[in-house]
């Protein structure tokens, strides 16, 4: 008999959630200057959560100006003082690391699960990691007293608001830069708490800026001459665009764009783990990661069963209340990205590929989309080729290595892949050939500070993570 | 007795291992610095460019795919040949940049010792500049640099020898392949380094040579949807504000223009501008991890 799981939820009452948030500039919080505002939903509910102030061209001046006063003296701190603060963050977010997790659920949409045991351990490792490098620049392998940039002017996505945060403000703050960071529309309640954070940790006033807002409030910070470092993670056309926009001009620019992650299933791969292993690269977020595995290449001889052990997991896959525990699948982040998903698939259907989804039913409100998986793909399929950014698979098959090798690299993107088993040497063999910035080896999505993250071709430029991440913002 | 009447050299495009004409037909006249002619070389079009990029990007798997100790041979061997032709690349220095035999032969020599400098760099670089990264869980975690793949290079106008061979060898050095526009007013030594790489064990479409105007060809190359990256070491403000533009198209690594001291020690930033960071993760399971391993 089946067992049927009591509901779980994580408490809501270890968050506060103020009715409005202005935009923190120089050390304040402030109202845009124009005194717009937007309302940020709770993806799996439609709840409206707060009201933050949409950032305007004046209000990305400001915030750079501040930023621009306050590196004079934060990149003048000595090393070991500007780790203390950063330790400091570190270790604020560890003890608030709860209440951060409830709160990025509700913002996101992604399951409690995820915000507690991935995003919010990295958030804080992340700090630590880079806290450790700001007095120990000198050996890195820059050469003797790198200097910082300046200005880091940072726009991030809605898919992990808090961890791309640190991904950016970390490194930037250890090398001596200031930042003002423009969080996700979807997504602004994080990195406001963030600026909180800051506030406890005693980090001096304009060296972390947030400017919430839309695209345009993204754009007017990418294009603002005072700033002299661009980092941007988000879709590639829009990172496109973002290089178009810094042509001609010194400022220094990294770009982790999207992404169309081979997953590779070699026929004498473990079954289950390698299961286990594309469910978490293409469900994990719901699918809305970069990186995510969303080409299953499955050798010829050993598709059936690996479809059918595939299926029968999808089926045990609970999707539902992102603040229950036991959710596996949480809510899409947003009706637009919800359309741009469904859109897909439709296209998947469309073309020919055959549409196969566990029995799962769908809350009324809010935004939500059943695991998804496709068979008979070719390579000329949209959804064999496009970034669907949701929880939908293509599956592909191949006969040879060499083929698998071939089919991973046709797309235009590189961040990732991942290659299934028990083979020592076809694990290197493949992994050299493949031409993506991280490449798992039975395992997958698996990130660390110390890792270096990024990819090739049009996933972007620039590393970020581990030593190679402090080049992005150090003048060498 | 009458003096004898000397033999002049064709100058040619270096495509893919051949010395091909240009495919236009046309060619322009090179002037030593006061105005003297010294040859006519071919003034490259944009099928030249893409051409070039098919044999770039044909040589790609190979150069790439070859040990690191055999590059670094094989760029070792660039600077015998070159050392052998020293007489005549000073004399085409000198002439080209309107220099005194004694500092165009200053810079044919910084030539020669960069290409040693970049041999013994090929085989060191990834341990540089890769590594194993600690992380927190039973993972094994390397991080290697792999070349990014076809690297067009707009070459220095002024350091017509030193200056290109201070951009193309870090490229190649890294296991990348190149197409490299020679300055425009003194390509004659950078066609006559074709000449020596071809003899050199450097395999064909490696590097790739053309003379003419950056401002024609270059946008073409920029562009290009099989070119990976674009050095625009040689291109003026405009020309490389417009590269980068175009370069955005299918986001090509970029190294700007910046002031360069040729003659400095040139560091290891032309080689990691052309490198992408791969990291790989694998399980390491927990053998050990009771601590009585040891």
């Amino acid at each position: 008999m089946a067992f049927e799981y009591a509901p779980a939820p994580e408490s809501r009452a270890v968050v506060d959630i103020a009715p409005s948030y202005g935009l923190f500039i120089d050390g304040e919080f402030r109202d845009a200057s124009d005194g717009k505002v937007f309302k940020t939903l709770s993806p799996s509910s439609e709840e409206v959560l707060s009201e933050v102030a949409q950032g305007s061209a004046e209000d990305v001046d400001a915030a750079v100006k501040a930023a621009r006063k306050a590196f004079e003296k934060w990149s003048a701190l000595p090393g070991a003082e500007r780790a203390k603060y950063l330790f400091r963050i570190a270790r604020i977010i560890q003890e608030r690391s709860r209440e951060l997790a409830v709160l990025e659920t509700l913002d996101n949409g992604k399951p409690i699960r995820e915000t507690r045991d991935a995003d919010l351990p990295l958030v804080a490792a992340h700090f630590f990691y880079y806290a450790g490098w700001a007095d120990k620049l000198d050996h890195a392998g820059y050469g003797p007293n790198p200097k910082a940039l300046g200005v880091a002017g940072q726009v991030i996505p809605w898919n992990f608001p808090l961890l791309m945060l640190a991904w950016k403000i970390a490194p930037a703050l250890a090398t001596g830069n200031t930042v003002v960071l423009k969080p996700a529309e979807t997504t602004p309640l994080s990195a406001l708490f963030f600026a909180d954070i800051c506030r406890q940790a005693g980090l001096p006033k304009g060296v972390v800026n947030i400017v919430t807002g839309d695209g345009t409030t993204g754009a007017a910070l990418v294009e603002h001459p005072g700033v002299d470092k661009v980092a941007f993670t988000g879709s590639t056309a829009v990172g496109k665009a973002i290089a178009r926009s810094v042509a001609g001009t010194d400022k220094k620019l990294t770009l982790e764009l999207g992404g169309k992650g081979a997953n590779i299933v070699f026929d004498d791969a473990p079954i289950d783990q390698a299961v286990e292993g594309i469910v978490n690269g293409i469900f994990f977020n719901q699918g809305q990661v970069c990186c995510a595995g969303s080409r299953l290449l499955v050798q010829e001889s050993i598709q059936d069963e690996l479809l059918d052990a595939l299926k029968r997991r999808l089926s045990t896959l609970r999707l539902g209340d992102p603040l229950d525990k036991n959710t596996d699948i949480g809510a899409i982040n947003s009706a637009e990205q919800l359309a741009r998903i469904k859109a897909l698939a439709d296209s998947g259907e469309a073309e020919g590929a055959e549409r196969w989804a566990p029995a799962c039913e769908l809350p009324s409100a809010g935004y939500w989309f059943a695991p998804t998986l496709f068979t008979n793909v070719t390579q000329a399929h949209r959804i064999a080729r496009e970034e669907i950014f949701g929880p939908v698979l293509s599956v592909l098959t191949f006969r040879t290595p060499a083929e698998a090798v071939a089919k991973a690299n046709n797309s235009q993107y590189g961040l990732s892949a991942g290659i299934w088993t028990e083979k020592g040497s076809r694990i290197l063999s493949v992994a050299n050939s493949l031409r993506a910035g991280v490449v798992w080896a039975n395992t997958f999505n698996k990130f660390d500070p110390t890792s270096p993250f990024g990819g090739y071709k049009e996933s972007g430029f620039g590393r970020e993570g581990g030593r190679h991440g402090l080049e992005a913002y150090l003048d060498v | 007795m009458s003096e004898r009447l000397s033999v002049f050299k064709t100058y040619k495009l270096f495509v893919g291992g051949k010395f091909p004409r240009s495919e236009s037909g046309r060619v322009y006249e090179v002037t030593d610095s006061k105005g003297k002619w010294l040859a006519n070389a071919p003034l490259s079009s944009r099928k030249d460019a893409r051409d070039a990029v098919v044999a770039a990007r044909k040589a790609t798997g190979g150069w790439a795919g070859a040990t690191a100790y055999n590059r670094g041979q094989i760029l070792y061997r660039v600077a015998e040949m070159l050392e052998g032709r020293r007489d005549q690349f000073v004399a085409e220095v000198a002439d080209a940049e309107g220099l005194s035999k004694s500092k165009a032969a200053a810079q044919v020599d910084a030539a020669i010792d960069r290409w040693v400098w970049y041999a013994g760099w090929t085989d060191k670089i990834a341990q540089v500049v890769g590594g194993a990264n600690p992380v927190a869980g039973p993972f094994f975690n390397l991080s290697t640099p792999e070349p990014t793949g076809v690297v067009a290079v707009v070459a220095p106008q002024e350091s017509s020898f030193l200056g290109l061979v201070s951009v193309i060898a870090p490229v190649i050095a890294v296991g990348n392949t190149v197409v490299v526009i020679a300055s425009e007013k003194a390509p004659l030594p950078a066609l006559s380094l074709g000449e020596v790489l071809a003899t050199s064990d450097v395999p064909g479409g490696v590097v790739n040579i053309l003379s003419g105007k950056a401002a024609e060809i270059s946008p073409s190359l920029a562009a290009h949807q099989d070119v990976n990256a674009i050095d625009l070491a040689g291109a003026d403000a405009e020309l490389s504000k417009a590269l980068q533009i175009a370069a955005a198209d299918n986001l090509k690594r970029v190294l700007r223009p910046q002031a360069v001291d040729w003659s400095a020690d040139p560091g290891t930033d032309r080689m990691t501008a052309f490198l992408e960071t791969k990291t790989v993760w694998h399980p390491t399971g927990s053998l050990g991890a009771g601590g009585s391993a040891y």
